[in-house]
């Protein structure tokens, strides 16, 4: 037989018999047989498990791994071993949907860390149990304004934010029939005014804006949320998960909404994913909020115990008054987040944002110096994120990737520009080294 | 997994002090975080826990105890294909070379583009389409997908009145909801007596309106809805698309393909039909594939292979737009190709057929005890509507045993749950799908285990009510969750 399939010929044989068929094929009886295929489908023959690891190895063998000084969302940080370690127990991994909350409470339980933590990082009331990823989570809380406002159906959105997190929420408000007005950047942050002008003459559902934004200017948003608020707009903001440790919450300026991706907390970059969107709010809002929610309950016993909670908002039994189609999302990932943060403590967190904040400073000013480089957005405080314009009329980037270098990400409609991001990752021989290859 | 309460959390083990991380010294001196403008600077405290390394490892560990998965033991939960979870494609998924940033330029992420590519053409041929995108997330999220797929190809022929989608009333909650995100409005068509589609309710509802159909097929009770040409033939008569929500694909494998059957969109959930692991409710990933003349509605960035052999991201004008930050979720992606190619062409039709041998075997062994209300051949899952009255007891007594209360009891038995109370057709639903990787011993186990409940309702049914007995807790206050919600800790 095959290695995942159990049966014996005496076995299906038997079975056959009980079900009064005779064959596999008669299994299938009542389908037209002009439906069916009638030849063996054209994919690759089977391989040994010798023969799947030489060709994905050789595939992993074919990318380049480079020394990463690129962020634009996706952060190359430090992951304790303990947290794949942990990750890798089949027990959680294997198991579905927490449906039965008597035999899961292995996942109840870290999701409902999850939640707890990622609230207190954003200064919110509460935290769902993870969406697919930040950008997901942006549209999601776009579309939990305009549910939340019931009359309004208009949303700004910052154009600080990163392209392809735009594009996202771009096309689910075109799909979801959304009025989405992008507010220019003025100098490298979002042009506040314009925002004010908008809100304090038409109805505003809500305001998405990005911290740091793309360019990894840190904006400073006082008096923000009095504003909106005093207009009845919500405040949805999206902060880089990581910087939570140092910059302000979303809660301290006063959001409604606090969303993003949590991939910064120790998730590998693995290519894109997976990675964790976040979603969290105020409890005035939880029946507005998407995807799935862990609460804390007593069993027949009174003992404490956790379980899937407050669905009567979810797509299984509100169908297309759902508030959210999500269904599975990336719990397992909020396993991740919970050891990384349990490991990591306050302490770590801030010491993860102190060296990516000194490497990243130390190379602005060093590329700077270099005579190479120049300010786009001089004096603009930054945290582990900056653009520079690049001054030379070589491509840079390939000359870097040569090198073995992932030399930042090259900015959205601004020429010669990078955005260049260090982690703790980033020694000072890693960066002299980029300096030297200038 | 064993019975042992737990129940801590990490915050109660927390002392301060205690760290559980090591972090180089920097080597870079002259700066200094705490030059940041106060007005952007965190205030609040984080209160995160303070955790040495072992507390955290013993912490997850004694949690994870509390947990049943698939290596735990017998998942039959309908219409989520619990199918075993090969190690070889978490050991692929793992490979230092997949770990790079999603921005590293095309020509230094080849083997990764060539994965997906590779992917993407087996899932097209799996499928008879012509194309598939390996970007949206999760099933539902491949729903929305599919669906702005649907709506885009309108748009483009200047039809804006298609704004209703068809949707069958037995359908998974998630295809409403995901028409309802993509802008569309519900049109519900009934189900015959035998579960299936009902044409004589479908014909009035097709019009200029209709931007197409919803079906899973095999439908959620698990039979071939065999008049599929016919129902292809009306929606596209009407001018609409089919869309095949392909979360009951498994028994079809190598059988008859969706595009053959007369889909024109489709989503696959890796996470059931090829293998990867549910994670306890994801990361997942939901594939949408789409027949010839649609590729260039697909999401961006799409992975292309150019005639030199080399592969490239692009984007089109013509596509939906963007529905994921990157390519997807590409660990998962890693995982399904590997367990395809140690699948291969010669044992892909094994996979489906002997997930249907397993739920016919099921269905006729228990038919004795458990009320089936539509007979004939299952393909991969099947539903009965509780037990029979005999065991079940009066509907009217307090002592009337349950669909819930027989879900319970077999946890006692080592056992997950199959899906209950869906689909909603029949009052005391209990969906069964063993999927192909389970041995006729353990099926046999389940079929022994589900007589003697049915015996013990019969016999003594509050131990049923009261079950389960031997978790690590008992059933819980639903009610109280909701009315004293407590989130955080």
């Amino acid at each position: 037989m095959f290695k995942y399939f159990p049966h014996t010929s005496d076995d299906i044989q038997q079975m056959l018999d009980i079900i009064g068929v005779k064959s596999l094929d008669e299994l299938y009886a009542e389908i037209p047989e002009e439906l069916k295929l009638h030849r063996q489908l054209d994919i690759p023959s089977h391989k040994s498990e010798v023969e799947v690891r030489n060709i994905i190895h050789g595939m992993a063998e074919k990318n380049r791994i480079l020394t990463c000084f690129a962020g634009s969302g996706v952060y190359d940080h430090y992951t304790p071993s303990l947290v794949p370690y942990l990750a890798s127990r089949s027990e959680f991994s294997t198991s579905y949907t927490p449906y039965q909350a008597e035999i899961s409470q292995g996942t109840l339980l870290y999701i409902f860390e999850y939640q707890t933590m990622m609230a207190r990082l954003t200064g919110m009331d509460i935290s769902n149990a993870s969406m697919y990823d930040g950008s997901t989570a942006t549209a999601e809380a776009m579309m939990m304004c305009v549910s939340a406002s019931k009359k309004r159906n208009r949303v700004l959105i910052s154009s600080t934010f990163n392209e392809n997190v735009l594009q996202v929420v771009r096309t689910y408000a075109g799909f979801h029939g959304i009025d989405l007005v992008e507010i220019p950047q003025k100098d490298g942050i979002m042009d506040q005014q314009a925002v004010k002008d908008l809100i304090e003459n038409e109805d505003v559902a809500g305001l998405v804006v990005a911290q740091p934004n793309r360019f990894g200017i840190i904006e400073d948003f006082t008096g923000l949320a009095d504003f909106c608020h005093e207009h009845n707009t919500l405040l949805a903001v999206n902060t880089v998960a990581s910087a939570l440790g140092v910059l302000k919450s979303p809660g301290e300026w006063g959001a409604d909404i606090a969303c993003g991706d949590a991939q910064s907390l120790g998730v590998p970059m693995g290519y894109g994913g997976p990675y964790i969107g976040y979603l969290c709010t105020r409890n005035a809002l939880v029946r507005k909020m998407p995807g799935r929610l862990v609460g804390a309950t007593t069993d027949a016993d009174g003992k404490r115990a956790f379980v899937l909670t407050m669905q009567a908002r979810e797509q299984h039994i509100r169908r297309e008054k759902a508030t959210s189609n999500i269904c599975t999302a990336q719990g397992f990932m909020c396993l991740y987040i919970a050891c990384y943060l349990s490991l990591m403590g306050q302490k770590g967190l801030e010491q993860v944002n102190r060296q990516g904040y000194s490497a990243a400073h130390y190379m602005h000013d060093e590329l700077i110096k270099s005579g190479k480089f120049v300010e786009v957005f001089p004096d603009k405080p930054f945290l582990n994120e900056f653009t520079l314009r690049y001054t030379g009329d070589d491509d840079i980037r390939i000359r870097m990737t040569e090198a073995g270098i992932l030399f930042g990400v090259p900015t959205q409609d601004l020429d010669n520009c990078f955005t260049i991001a260090c982690t703790e990752k980033n020694t000072r021989e890693q960066i002299d080294s980029v300096i030297n290859q200038l | 997994m064993n019975n042992v309460y737990y129940g801590k959390l990490i915050f109660e083990l927390s002392k301060p002090g205690r760290i559980g991380y090591s972090l180089p010294t920097s080597d870079i001196q002259g700066y200094c975080i705490d030059n940041l403008p106060e007005c952007v600077t965190r205030k609040n405290q984080l209160d995160l826990p303070e955790a040495d390394e072992l507390t955290v490892a013993r912490h997850y560990t004694n949690m994870s105890n509390n947990n049943f998965g698939v290596d735990t033991g017998f998942y039959p939960l309908g219409s989520c294909t619990m199918k075993y979870n090969p190690k070889v494609n978490e050991e692929m998924a793992a490979l230092p070379g997949f770990n790079i940033h999603p921005s590293t330029p095309n020509a230094m992420a080849q083997g990764a583009l060539e994965l997906y590519d590779e992917l993407q053409k087996i899932l097209s041929e799996i499928a008879g389409l012509s194309r598939f995108t390996l970007n949206p997330y999760a099933g539902a999220h491949g729903e929305l997908t599919g669906l702005m797929v649907i709506r885009k190809y309108h748009m483009q022929r200047g039809d804006v009145t298609r704004t209703k989608i068809i949707v069958p009333d037995s359908a998974h909650g998630t295809n409403p909801a995901s028409a309802a995100v993509c802008g569309l409005q519900i049109v519900q068509v009934k189900s015959t007596t035998d579960g299936t589609v009902d044409i004589e309710d479908l014909k009035p509802l097709l019009g200029p309106d209709i931007a197409g159909m919803m079906m899973t097929n095999p439908n959620t009770l698990g039979i071939f809805e065999r008049k599929i040409p016919e129902i292809a033939r009306l929606v596209h008569e009407c001018g609409g698309l089919m869309y095949y929500d392909g979360a009951n694909l498994n028994p079809m494998l190598g059988v008859c393909r969706p595009g053959d059957m007369g889909f024109d969109v489709m989503h696959i959930n890796l996470h059931k039909t090829f293998s990867t692991p549910h994670g306890g409710g994801g990361p997942g990933s939901g594939p949408v594939g789409v027949r010839t003349g649609l590729e260039q509605y697909l999401p961006n960035p799409q992975v292309v292979r150019n005639v030199d052999g080399t592969y490239s991201t692009t984007n089109d004008d013509q596509s939906l737009g963007r529905v994921s930050g990157w390519l997807g979720n590409f660990g998962i992606i890693i995982r399904a190709y590997a367990y395809l190619l140690s699948l291969g062409r010669e044992n892909i039709n094994m996979a489906g057929k002997l997930s249907v041998l397993n739920a016919n075997y099921i269905k006729e062994c228990l038919r004795s005890h458990y009320k089936l209300p539509i007979d004939g051949l299952c393909k991969h899952e099947f539903v009965f509507d509780g037990l029979k009255d005999e065991y079940a007891g009066d509907r009217h007594s307090p002592d009337h045993v349950t669909t819930l209360d027989v879900a319970k009891r077999l946890l006692d038995y080592g056992f997950h749950a199959p899906t209950i109370y869906f689909p909603l057709l029949f009052h005391e639903a209990m969906m069964i799908e063993p999927t192909e990787t389970e041995s006729k011993d353990t099926l046999d186990e389940f079929i022994a285990v589900m007589k003697q409940i049915a015996e013990e309702a019969k016999a003594n049914p509050e131990l049923l009510k009261t079950a389960p007995h031997s978790t690590p807790i008992r059933r819980l206050d639903d009610v109280k969750a909701v009315k004293e919600p407590r989130f955080i800790y």
